[in-house]
């Protein structure tokens, strides 16, 4: 059979998009246009309401953005994959409600470039972690997965101990948020490395640090190691803060605005 | 010479942006690169002929195709297969043996996932697609390739996405976007590749001999479409430096989500669906030796699949913060995909009728019937998955690990080697395989690998589902999240037994292809040839 004669001959056509098919068949342009056309309505119905639609995220009391020291640990969780077998979504069926607290909200990752909702979870959900376990715990079990849960899977994490955390790059960092519309404000990104710094240590002044952040900002030596501070100190501050932010008390669900 | 040049230049500005790169990964990168330009301007300054013979010496291809692109597309495929499998069954060993992990940062199971799916998906599959695409527009349009060398610069220029998206992610360069996960720097080479890629596909249909586009350009040339589309705005990041390698995605939380899944799941079905649907309408009619079962059926099934696809993304999100009206519209269209997936499965599968004795004697048609086959239950499977009380079940759990390696093994996998088959004689010129009864031992131990990986998948996953929510008789739950993992371990070991079974079906595929291009023939009993008694 030669390359030319691919198809059975086509019976009388009978209806008209059959018949006129063959013109878009013969006309490359055409056939782009078109079918770029119906690949591309799909997406726009859907995605574009969400950034229009008022009640796509709820309104609450409480979101911040990270403060620099934990946009520098999750930067270290993007970066180390963490995503990959933690999810950050609660879901709101009973188990996972009490497995892992109240369900997610989208208004919780609002101020996440990007997302960390995760697909899978071959480890637990972290969406609420914070302030589960002690520092001394995270900081163990990072190290040595098995010296607290034996049949742990997950690998060890001892070089983020190790690793003094870059921090020359924070600026930019916080400033590239805030460009992206996280709202950051121009005395937040001036004081970026002043409040990591701050944040990571046993005894500095927090003053600065929790009038931009909020006065429930945890501000300790996370590793044990007031000396230097570490890519452990970062991850363990992001971890102590997830899921902390939103205040339940004042969050009604079922109020009109919140209905989705 | 331009060549040298060119890679010199480009070493040489590699070299710069390396020495003031904002953060040493950035800089690493930007070396490799310098180091791969320099390696490209040593070796053509060492085998460059400037004599004057050279110049005449350029001899067209026989067939008036070009088919050395091809040719590399190919071994391309077969090496980064096996590279992508590898890492697998290491990947599914280390969820067995944590040990495995080494606990060094960039062996890791959070850094080697994505080098694993992105391996299989852009490199594998990815190659196979570039070099089938380029055989079957040429073949169907009795054009040669356009725009001369630009089809290498899309080969060199993929291999080069490969090879930084790869050794960023064992550095750590992330976006964490799956099947996205390529920095804002690396998006934008691959940007520049696929253009390209679209150049040459659309100038050669437009230089095409034959009236009418056939069917099989349709979906290779709808995969290369929509895969732009969704890399440029998923890809939409705002780089913390120029020289830095850091970005952040311009979409947050509850947007990004479904900008991401209407990504990642059009992944699937343009890329792992659209573009292998284009295979099989080539080479399954070439291979059989018979036309299309139904020209009307492929019409249908074309505009309907394109069209539903696209709204498939949010089943990613049942249950989540994702608002109801959206989590609907994509269960409603994804249990509609049903159907047009259905029609592109009996068109393959009817493509045979009249000549099933073919699967007794020629496994590479076997090879393509399963994976056609295993078409048909992924994509039954999936609309399954995605009701969402199915979901509520399925999702995070091994249930989808299992149902996208039927997908990734059975279909994707399946109909590649069996393109592969098909094109080493041919593009080697050689009167056969070198051997039939080798493509029926990796039949064999592949289908074997799926079915062991894709049911222990779907005992593991649907158990550690049904775990997460027991409840005793005082209303407690039953497990604590560790002692689900702890069950999971059997069938952890099954898949990967499964894997490796699947990876050494593919090693015999790379040395039968190696001795088909060598031009050995092995001197065999034919496929389905009656034994003489002993």
């Amino acid at each position: 059979m030669s390359d030319q004669d691919m198809t059975t001959e086509a019976p009388p056509p009978r209806r008209w998009w059959f018949r006129n098919h063959g013109d878009i068949e013969r006309n490359v342009t055409l056939f782009l246009v078109l079918s770029l056309g119906v690949v591309a309505i799909g997406g726009i119905v859907e995605i574009v309401p969400l950034f229009y639609v008022q009640n796509t995220i709820e309104k609450v009391e409480g979101m911040r953005p990270y403060t620099p020291l934990e946009l520098a640990g999750r930067d270290i969780y993007i970066r180390e994959g963490c995503y990959v077998c933690h999810s950050q979504m609660i879901r709101p069926m009973r188990d996972e409600v009490e497995r892992y607290g109240h369900y997610s909200l989208a208004a919780e990752s609002m101020y996440d470039h990007p997302f960390q909702w995760g697909s899978k979870r071959t480890g637990p959900d972290l969406a609420r972690v914070g302030g589960r376990y002690s520092d001394e715990w995270h900081i163990q079990h990072l190290m040595d997965p098995r010296s607290v849960v034996p049949t742990s899977i997950m690998p060890g994490y001892g070089h983020l101990a190790r690793a003094d955390l870059i921090t020359d790059t924070i600026g930019a960092r916080v400033a590239t948020q805030a460009i992206i519309g996280v709202p950051y404000t121009d005395d937040m990104i001036a004081n970026a490395s002043a409040d990591l710094a701050a944040q990571a240590s046993a005894d500095a002044d927090t003053a600065g640090l929790v009038e931009r952040y909020g006065d429930r900002v945890n501000a300790r030596s996370f590793d044990g190691d007031p000396t230097r501070v570490t890519e452990m100190d970062a991850l363990v501050a992001y971890l102590q803060m997830l899921g902390t932010l939103v205040d339940f008390t004042s969050y009604e669900p079922l109020s009109e605005e919140n209905r989705r | 010479m331009p060549l040298i040049a060119i890679f010199g230049f480009i070493a040489f500005v590699a070299l710069v942006i390396s020495a003031v790169a904002a953060d040493s990964l950035f800089a690493f990168h930007a070396g490799l690169i310098a180091v791969i330009s320099l390696g490209v301007v040593v070796w053509r300054a060492r085998t460059v002929d400037l004599s004057a013979a050279a110049k005449l010496a350029l001899k067209p291809e026989q067939t008036g195709y070009m088919d050395d692109v091809i040719r590399a597309g190919v071994i391309a495929t077969v090496f980064w297969g096996i590279a992508g499998f590898l890492v697998g069954v290491v990947i599914a060993l280390q969820l067995a043996y944590p040990v495995l992990n080494l606990d060094l940062p960039w062996t890791t199971f959070g850094r080697l996932r994505p080098l694993h799916t992105s391996a299989v998906i852009f490199a594998f599959g990815g190659n196979a697609l570039l070099a089938t695409s380029f055989y079957v527009v040429q073949r169907t349009t009795g054009a040669r390739l356009w725009g001369g060398k630009l089809a290498w610069f899309v080969f060199w220029g993929y291999q080069m996405f490969i090879v930084l998206a790869a050794t960023g992610y064992l550095a750590g360069i992330t976006q964490s976007k799956e099947y996205a996960e390529p920095e804002w720097y690396v998006d934008l080479w691959l940007t520049i590749v696929w253009v390209a890629y679209l150049g040459v596909f659309l100038g050669t249909l437009v230089k095409r001999k034959e009236p009418h586009i056939y069917v099989a350009n349709w979906f290779y040339l709808a995969f290369i479409v929509t895969i732009a589309m969704l890399h440029v705005v998923n890809g939409l990041a705002m780089p913390v430096s120029l020289v830095g390698s850091k970005s952040y995605p311009v979409f947050a939380g509850v947007q990004d989500a479904l900008v991401q899944w209407w990504y990642g799941h059009n992944a699937v079905g343009f890329f792992l669906t659209a573009g292998f649907l284009g295979m099989m309408y080539y080479f399954v009619p070439k291979q059989a030796n018979r036309p299309i079962y139904s020209y009307r059926l492929s019409i249908v099934h074309f505009w309907a699949l394109i069209f539903l696809y696209i709204w498939a993304g949010p089943h990613h999100l049942h249950y989540t913060a994702l608002p109801d009206w959206a989590q609907t519209l994509g269960m409603v269209f994804s249990v509609m995909l049903w159907m047009p997936s259905w029609g592109g499965m009996i068109n393959g599968l009817m493509t045979l009728s009249g000549a099933w004795d073919k699967l007794r004697t020629d496994p590479i048609i076997r090879m393509m019937m399963l994976a056609v086959a295993f078409y048909g239950m992924s994509t039954f499977e999936g609309p399954m998955m995605s009701i969402r009380s199915v979901n509520s079940l399925s999702h995070y759990t091994d249930w989808t690990i299992g149902h996208v390696h039927s997908g990734a093994l059975g279909w994707v996998g399946m109909i590649s080697f069996g393109a592969v088959y098909y094109l080493a004689p041919r593009l080697w010129n050689r009167d056969r395989l070198y051997s039939l009864r080798l493509v029926n031992w990796h039949f064999w131990l592949a289908t074997v690998g799926i079915v062991l990986y894709a049911s222990a998948m779907w005992v593991s996953g649907i158990m550690q589902g049904l775990m997460w929510r027991e409840y005793d008789e005082l209303g407690f739950l039953v497990y604590s999240f560790v002692e689900t993992v702890e069950a999971m371990h059997p069938f952890y070991l099954v898949r990967a037994l499964g894997g490796l079974l699947y990876l050494t079906g593919a090693l015999l595929m790379a040395f039968n292809v190696y001795k088909t291009v060598r031009g050995d023939l092995r001197d065999e009993v034919p496929m389905g040839a009656v034994q003489p008694a002993g």
